[in-house]
């Protein structure tokens, strides 16, 4: 079944081409979210951690970073303090 | 009333935004809706020649934003049906003679009096696709199976919901069945998982919209047309009827399969 299945479904079609370099570009396109809804993000973030920890706000860092298949939000945020 | 506002936009350009608008809106008077075109391409309006209403011409959408005309003068009235009105482009203006309030003002005012405004959508995503967006409350999104005008569509998308236009609805259009079925044309599958909106319609890659555009004649009007039936399909759902899509034939035949497998 899996050899039949092999031989009736080819990746290499042109179209299965198209699909595959669509979607690794519209990771990168869709990646580019504006710096408003960045700052509206970052705003939020600070609202919900201060409610555990004292953070350092100035020195707090938010970026999108796009990998080849992927996108991640990458965070660092120096903590001054744990509230207990 | 209170009629529907429908912005019809792709990004790309020479998708079939305005053959869509036209036949759309040509359908929906058909079914007796009281229907309204607004070409917002301003500087390059085509919708006037493809409905064939080129020589009724007096006045356009900039006299009236302007007030150097009323709104009714500047309706041009379809001769062959009741209930079809097309607002032109001023075609020796600039995109920024017309501004996104002025667009919202118009839209508001001939909501009042139409069941549908469709609004042709120019290429782009800058002044003239603001303007017509900005009075618009549903969008209708034309693409083609190919990966410039996807990728398009889906930076559309994105600029729509930043535009509070929830729920924009996807027409695929110059589906080739054929090359579909050689795995050399995306098919609808492939479309809508990647775009991932709702789709409204698949119109067929056909002949015929060439010739009904050469005679100023929307094909929905020919009973005999692929496109044309796909396009009356969609005017059936925008009036909230469930109509299956039409079968494009994909399924691989035989011949395709064993030619496919000598290949390898």
């Amino acid at each position: 079944m899996d050899l039949i299945g092999k031989f009736l479904k080819d990746d290499t079609t042109s179209k299965n081409v198209a699909v595959e370099r669509l979607r690794l570009v519209l990771v990168h396109d869709r990646a580019n979210i504006s710096p408003g809804l960045m700052e509206a993000l970052k705003e939020d973030l600070i609202a919900v951690i201060s409610k555990y920890m004292d953070i350092d706000e100035e020195a707090m860092e938010i970026n999108l970073n796009s990998g080849e298949l992927s996108a991640a939000l990458v965070a660092n945020i120096p903590v001054k303090r744990i509230r207990r | 009333m209170a009629g529907k506002v429908i912005v019809i936009t792709s990004g790309k350009g020479g998708v079939g935004k305005t053959t869509t608008c036209a036949n759309l809106g040509t359908g929906l008077a058909i079914r007796g809706k009281k229907t309204v075109l607004i070409d917002a391409d301003v500087g390059l309006r085509n919708l006037d020649v493809v409905m064939g209403l080129e020589n009724r011409i007096v006045f356009d959408l900039v006299n009236v934003v302007e007030k150097t005309c009323k709104l009714r003068q500047a309706l041009i009235k379809d001769k062959r049906f009741e209930n079809l009105f097309l607002l032109p482009a001023a075609q020796t203006k600039e995109k920024d003679a017309v501004k996104p309030e002025q667009m919202v003002e118009l839209c508001a005012e001939l909501r009042k009096d139409f069941d549908y405004v469709l609004i042709d959508c120019p290429a782009g995503i800058e002044q003239g696709f603001k303007n017509a967006v900005a009075g618009a409350d549903q969008a209708i999104i034309v693409t083609t199976p190919d990966v410039s005008a996807v990728r398009d569509a889906d930076r559309i998308i994105g600029l729509l919901q930043s535009r509070e236009i929830q729920n924009p609805r996807l027409v695929i259009n110059r589906v080739r069945p054929e090359m579909v079925r050689k795995g050399d044309m995306m098919d609808v599958n492939d479309v809508n998982d990647i775009l991932a909106i709702s789709l409204i319609g698949v119109v067929p890659d056909d002949e015929s919209i060439i010739i009904s555009t050469n005679k100023g004649d929307p094909a929905v009007m020919d009973s005999g047309s692929k496109a044309g039936e796909a396009f009356r399909n969609i005017v059936a759902r925008l009036e909230g009827e469930e109509v299956p899509f039409m079968s494009l034939d994909y399924d691989l035949g035989i011949f395709d399969k064993i030619k496919r497998i000598i290949k390898m």
